[in-house]
């Protein structure tokens, strides 16, 4: 009898497959999968820094946490701003994004490397840096982008420090930030669609705006869905523009989701609070992903 | 391949050795302190280690701008050092955490640090519910610094001495003011000017045992009006600490007249404004009569860590840098002014003009509520005073959320009092 034939040590085998795969598994559940539980049953205290002190202080508040953050005007005000940055923010990085890898595709364009190069910059600089420099160009009265505005005639702008101008400040530094990742992957996609395509639509006798609506956005399609949804996502997660150029004012006017969440946890030590805001800014990048699935 | 890792493996094994012995041969008194202070306190350690040939002192230092959080995850951690340095406000919050040693019985005893040698306000900001956690190590406090030639200009001699005359002044200097200039600069996110105004005032800020806001009461609510309206009258410009591209600069080109900081700005003055900017520092004025009017005990402390076990020598070390001559020293190498009043000589900081302005205002000085939501409590004023200056809520409107929020903020602390009531 071959120990293969045998039922029971078969059973006790376990498959190889699982044994190369268990280095990675366990690293995945050890430092993401018991994070994250352990996160959600946070998120179901009052965890704060009394808690520290003494477990007897610690209480078991169910969805109190979440009830909280309802009634609580600053994270309407931070959801809302999220909104804001997203809805804005995210078609204004596209439509920059597809712009530029369209005029980076077209034959009459020269120098197409160093354009992509210097278009791709932004995305590998530090944020903190860059965020330093816009700071220079917002300044109101010494800023590069009012003293362009004077040249047109407009009136100055206090970009950072108007409750109204702030937000599309940030937008407008996300958007020079973020766009050249997405144009990097639109080039490569416009680079794919195969060249018949254009020469049959040429015989067929449309115009340049006719392939471009009828030949090169759809061939595009997934890659556009996929570059909206990485955008989307990473844009609900708005923080360090934020962080570093305003703190989140004026006002609260550019306080996002996930500022909140770092002020109420690593500010104030109110654990609970933090992994209960966190938790809903899961749940509606979630929730808009499946929709977006669903709608393409 | 072996021979490498049995190297390894050794070497490994003996720095675990000799590491173990040193601390058992010679105890170490781990001292953490901060910033600048954490540089220079190095220099002091050695003439210490003299004086007690029997302890060595390790001195790491701690950048400010990570030292809360680093202290946190060190007690969570049980690595917490023997000795630390621990800013003011901080020491209600490591109370509640039960992480500091109780110094009044040392204090009774010592004879090297009389308690009444310190300015009674600051040394009150390290006193958690009767009992002495930390002893000053260095002070600080809140006042006007001013541009003498524009106050002299609008035809005031000195600094104002009543809230009416520093209103008067800056109306004066505002309309003397040509181009983006104004009288003052309150940067919009400091909490710290209004809640000075307040305390002036009279107000307590909280009440029923610290568990409730006390914002809608009359002191308060009259510091409200006046810091916002110090803003629609325009005497102030809507700016924001991060919006000031150089303080400096625009200090010296006239950008505003009066500005509130502390201490560390008198050096910083000296070396960043071109010479014949002519400045100087003040008091605060009092909304009545009674000059000057109080400002925050700021400063820090150092304290003793509860589970040290090398109380002893911790204590020594915490005698040792509070001597005058070494609060000296520790001036001459920062400019941190000493928490002791004997420390004040000349040469020394009783010898600087702009240092006389502080040792006058330190003597009234009163710390913020002693509780460790405080610095949370501080940034919802700031939010609901820079929306009422912004007149996107009335006066009255931000005072009521504010206390709302206030109260949302102290519920656990007002569970964690009824259970302790009930027990």
């Amino acid at each position: 009898m071959t120990r293969d034939a045998d039922p029971i040590s078969a059973r006790r085998r376990i498959a190889p497959g699982l044994w190369f795969a268990m280095p990675a598994t366990s690293a995945i559940v050890a430092f993401f999968f018991v994070p994250v539980a352990a996160a959600l049953a946070l998120s179901f205290t009052d965890f704060d820094i009394y808690a520290v002190a003494s477990w007897r202080n610690l209480r078991f508040v169910a969805l109190g946490n979440y009830a909280r953050l309802l009634r609580d005007p600053l994270f309407s005000i931070a959801l809302g701003n999220t909104f804001y940055f997203v809805v804005v923010g995210v078609p204004l990085t596209i439509g920059l994004s597809l712009g530029a890898a369209l005029l980076l595709s077209s034959r009459l364009v020269r120098f197409r490397g160093l354009f992509r190069t210097l278009f791709f910059l932004p995305v590998v600089t530090t944020l903190v840096a860059v965020a330093v420099v816009w700071r220079y160009v917002y300044h109101p009265r010494f800023g590069l982008l009012n003293q362009g505005l004077a040249a047109l005639g407009l009136g100055p702008v206090d970009w950072l420090g108007d409750p109204h101008w702030a937000m599309p400040a940030i937008i407008i530094m996300a958007a020079w930030k973020n766009f050249g990742f997405n144009m990097i992957v639109l080039v490569a996609a416009l680079q794919s669609i195969p060249d018949n395509l254009y020469e049959a639509a040429r015989l067929d006798g449309a115009s340049d705006a006719q392939q471009l609506r009828h030949v090169t956005l759809p061939m595009l399609g997934p890659t556009l869905f996929f570059v909206t949804l990485i955008t989307i996502i990473g844009y609900f997660q708005l923080f360090a523009e934020p962080y570093v150029m305003t703190q989140g004012g004026p006002s609260n006017r550019t306080l996002s989701i996930v500022l909140l969440m770092y002020e109420q946890g690593f500010r104030w030590w109110s654990m609970g609070y933090a992994a209960a805001v966190a938790f809903v800014l899961f749940a509606i990048i979630l929730g808009l992903t499946l929709l977006q699935r669903r709608l393409t | 391949m072996k021979w490498g890792l049995a190297v390894f493996g050794l070497s490994v094994c003996m720095a675990v050795s000799v590491g173990c012995h040193d601390r058992q041969a010679e105890p170490v008194l781990r001292l953490w302190a901060l910033g600048r202070e954490g540089e220079v306190v190095q220099s002091l350690v050695p003439e210490f280690e003299r004086a007690h040939p029997d302890i060595r002192v390790l001195v790491q230092q701690i950048p400010w701008s990570a030292a809360h959080e680093k202290l946190l995850t060190a007690y969570v951690g049980g690595s917490m050092p023997d000795v630390f340095q621990l800013g003011n406000t901080w020491i209600p919050e490591f109370v509640a955490l039960n992480a500091l040693d109780s110094l009044d019985e040392r204090l009774r005893r010592s004879t090297a640090v009389p308690a009444d040698d310190f300015f009674p306000g600051v040394f009150d900001a390290s006193v958690v519910g009767g009992r002495t956690y930390g002893l000053p190590w260095y002070v600080d406090t809140r006042l006007l610094f001013y541009r003498t030639d524009l106050l002299a200009a609008a035809g005031f001699p000195s600094s104002p001495r009543s809230w009416n005359d520093w209103v008067a002044a800056m109306t004066k200097i505002q309309e003397q003011a040509t181009g983006s200039a104004f009288a003052a600069l309150l940067p919009i996110n400091e909490w710290q000017p209004l809640v000075i105004m307040a305390l002036q005032r009279g107000a307590t800020l909280l009440r029923d045992g610290d568990t409730r806001g006390d914002f809608r009461s009359a002191p308060f609510r009259e510091a409200f009006a006046f810091y916002v309206d110090l803003f629609r009258r325009g005497l102030a410009p809507l700016t924001s600490q991060v919006q000031v591209a150089n303080l400096y600069q625009d200090f010296a080109r006239g950008a505003f007249a009066f500005y509130v900081s502390g201490p560390w700005n008198i050096g910083e003055f000296r070396t960043r404004l071109p010479t014949g900017v002519p400045w100087a520092t003040a008091p605060w004025p009092a909304p009545d009569g009674d000059y000057p009017g109080v400002s925050l005990a700021g400063g820090a402390s150092l304290a003793i860590f509860r589970g040290s076990p090398r109380k002893e020598a911790a204590w020594a070390l915490v005698e040792f840098l509070s001597e005058p001559a070494q609060q000296l020293a520790l001036y001459r190498l920062t400019g941190d002014l000493p928490a002791r009043k004997s420390a004040w000589t000349r040469p020394g900081p009783g010898a600087d003009p702009s240092a006389e302005a502080f040792r006058t205002q330190l003597e009234r000085v009163r710390p913020t509520p002693k509780i460790p939501e405080w610095e949370r409590i501080a940034d919802q004023i700031t939010r609901y005073a820079e929306s009422a200056v912004r007149a996107e809520l009335g006066i009255d409107e931000a005072l009521h959320a504010l206390d709302r929020d206030v109260d949302v903020i102290l519920e656990k602390r007002r569970w964690m009092m009824r259970r302790e009531a009930a027990s």
